[in-house]
């Protein structure tokens, strides 16, 4: 604990970070494998990972770069459906249905990257309201195009269209989307253990590039952006880094996702994931990665949860957020959290020294 | 306005006189020679025989020990229009390698303007400006900042939100190089660069005793701190010249008597040139070697501190025509 204590505060934090997430996934796992949690909380475990992923690579944008984007379901479906395709074409190269995931996902955050740096060139010129406009049309534009693709694969190779089915010109073979139906008949390969591992995974790659010389260029540009240029910092290159990576981190949460269900549909991906995404981020503080984590979870079990009263639960839904978004911004309950908080500790450190004088006690004697 | 001061300034001095005489004969032949359209029209008249020409125009002043060497920076004609006003026109300006420049001037001469232009945060509409000998058009302002010229800003501008250490660290950033890669997934590179990226900035931070604060969130450092923070962030760019934008603003006598030392002990330190604004008198006239005065857009006087106090185109500038 003294150890913990001499670290610098980012690293501590961090440290937390990734315990919080070990302690969750073992108490999760254990819960699942003794039958403790119901069916239907069990089914939520993959895409609370999922979303996870989603929170702490849209944070990356949002809270470390300091832009809105709105399409980051958008970069989402592109590595779902990328890494569908992927599965289903190594079914047979690669047997072993963890490898073939691990693949897919890799296959899809790299599409989903690319995707990514292809919106971020025009979409960096702009800043805050303009930026957050033109990721929503490129989120909406990616889904729209996504609800025309068709594409399956025969011995000859992957065919894909963009008119119907027929025009696939297949030979046998098997249609993996089609169209607005989605991809059909996939093969559940994701589970709990691989979405841990995505999630370790981001959190990873966020957290070391926030603190090295390139994380800190885009910190630098978030906060200042005329500063960072007058230290020689190319704000473009920066912002865009931060933006590929999310996306690309997006597209491997979401091939993790796609492959949890048998079907997906590319209206899935619409505008209201990448508002819920957001509303992860916001809820948990922007730029704040572990408050993000627990949004995640919480907003996402808590609808299942409140079932039992119906209609009423996205009222519920409202209200928690209404009511975390005025508590985060009032003076006065800040401040008595952090009197509380400020007692907790002193109590703590009495008796610490408490603990120091019994010990000098002993000695003296 | 600024037409009448001129004839009554070239009417003052002879001397003075003379060096413009010179100095527009240089210009012409520049012109001729690098075929730009920017010259006026009485400049072209004045076009004579080829005369061998001195890297120093005679109109600049430079401080004696940085005679024989080339200037840090000159401004040539340096001007700009923002719709139909003349912001700043025929701006010109050298400094010497080591020194001390003031630029002075009532509210609204477009000081803080020629820095902007210095550092192209505003594109010139006409001029170069050659920063040891190399012309920066084309140059952004990080490129502009790499080639090395750093600057405060009138209005404090740190990254508030990041640790002073880290604001320090920033301003490092293409003093160390470690590209992403080697950050996101701790190669050794990251290590290595970033234990420099520490050293270098305590380091710096010590020039203004301010290695205890490492730590501290920039943005809630009190004023005159901040103020400090913001050249240290300057100096770790490793200029050439800094650009200090009123560097006293806000500070009491005994800050400020610390501050002019401070400036020239970095001078001295880093051996570098320092152009700064300044509205502090006693800061300006304390420490300054060569002062412009700039008023409506135009230099209206150079020279020494003891030349601009007694300059009646600066009183009256300054306090208005005596009637």
């Amino acid at each position: 604990m003294g150890k913990l204590k001499n670290l610098n505060a980012a690293t501590r934090s961090n440290l937390i970070t990734y315990g919080m997430v070990i302690v969750l996934f073992v108490v999760m796992q254990s819960l699942a494998a003794a039958k403790a949690i119901s069916s239907s909380t069990a089914g939520l475990l993959v895409p609370i990972t999922a979303y996870i992923c989603l929170a702490i690579s849209l944070n990356l944008v949002v809270g470390i770069s300091g832009e809105l984007s709105l399409g980051h379901a958008g970069f989402m479906s592109v590595g779902a459906f990328t890494g569908v395709i992927v599965a289903s074409m190594l079914a047979e190269a690669i047997p072993v249905g963890w490898a073939r995931l691990l693949v897919s996902m890799l296959v899809g955050g790299v599409f989903a990257g690319l995707a990514g740096f292809l919106v971020g060139v025009p979409v960096m010129r702009l800043h805050g309201d303009y930026l957050a406009i033109v990721t929503l049309a490129f989120g909406e534009i990616i889904k729209n195009l996504l609800n025309n693709l068709y594409a399956g694969f025969d011995g000859s190779g992957l065919h894909l269209s963009m008119t119907n089915a027929q025009a696939l010109g297949m030979d046998g073979g098997k249609i993996v989307i089609n169209g607005p139906q989605g991809a059909v008949g996939i093969t559940k390969l994701s589970n709990f253990a691989m979405g841990f591992l995505l999630v370790l995974f981001t959190l990873f790659v966020v957290l070391n590039l926030v603190n090295s010389r390139t994380g800190r260029a885009i910190m630098a540009v978030r906060d200042n952006r005329i500063a960072a240029e007058s230290v020689g910092i190319n704000t473009t290159k920066y912002r865009l880094i931060a933006f590929v990576v999310s996306a690309a981190l997006a597209g491997m949460a979401g091939a993790l996702y796609a492959q949890n269900f048998s079907s997906i549909v590319p209206k899935k991906f619409d505008f209201n994931t990448s508002i819920l995404i957001l509303v992860f981020v916001v809820l948990g503080g922007m730029g704040n990665i572990r408050g993000g984590i627990i949004a995640a979870i919480v907003l996402t079990i808590l609808p299942e949860k409140l079932r039992f009263i119906g209609d009423f639960r996205m009222l519920m839904y409202a209200i928690v957020l209404i009511a975390v978004m005025l508590v985060t911004n009032n003076r006065t309950i800040q401040s008595k959290i952090a009197d509380l908080r400020e007692r907790l500790r002193r109590r703590g450190d009495d008796q610490a020294a408490l603990a120091v004088d019994a010990e000098g006690g002993v000695v003296d004697e | 306005m600024s037409r009448d001061v001129k004839g009554t300034y070239r009417a003052q001095s002879r001397r003075e006189e003379d060096v413009k005489g010179t100095y527009k004969a240089q210009s012409a032949a520049a012109g001729a020679a690098r075929d730009t359209s920017a010259e006026t029209p009485s400049a072209r008249k004045r076009r004579g025989p080829t005369t061998r020409m001195v890297p120093v125009p005679s109109q600049s002043i430079v401080p004696e020990r940085d005679a024989d060497k080339n200037p840090i920076l000159e401004c040539r004609h340096l001007g700009i229009d923002f719709g139909g006003l003349r912001a700043v026109d025929d701006f010109n300006l050298m400094i010497g390698r080591t020194e001390i420049a003031g630029l002075i001037g009532p509210n609204g001469a477009g000081k803080t303007t020629v820095f902007n232009l210095l550092t192209k945060v505003y594109a010139p509409t006409r001029g170069t400006i050659l920063l040891d000998g190399v012309d920066t058009a084309g140059m952004d302002t990080p490129k502009v900042s790499q080639a090395g010229i750093a600057r405060t800003f009138q209005n404090i501008r740190l990254f508030d939100s990041l640790s002073v250490e880290d604001n320090v660290r920033i301003g490092l950033h293409n003093q160390i190089p470690c590209g992403m890669w080697s950050g996101m997934l701790r190669l050794p590179r990251h290590w290595v660069s970033e234990k420099e990226f520490h050293d270098k900035a305590l380091e710096l931070l010590d020039v203004f005793g301010m290695a205890g604060n490492a730590d501290d969130i920039a943005g809630s450092l009190p004023y005159g701190a901040q103020r400090r923070l913001e050249i240290v962030r300057a100096l770790a760019t490793d200029p050439k010249l800094l650009l200090l934008d009123e560097p006293a603003a806000g500070m009491n006598p005994s800050e400020t008597a610390e501050l002019m030392d401070n400036i020239v002990r970095i001078r001295d330190t880093f051996d570098i040139a320092v152009l700064l604004i300044e509205h502090d008198m006693d800061l300006v006239m304390g420490i300054c070697e060569g002062i412009a005065v700039l008023n409506f857009g135009k230099i209206i006087a150079k020279g020494t501190p003891a030349e601009i106090q007694s300059n009646p185109q600066v009183i009256e500038a300054y306090l208005g025509k005596q009637e």
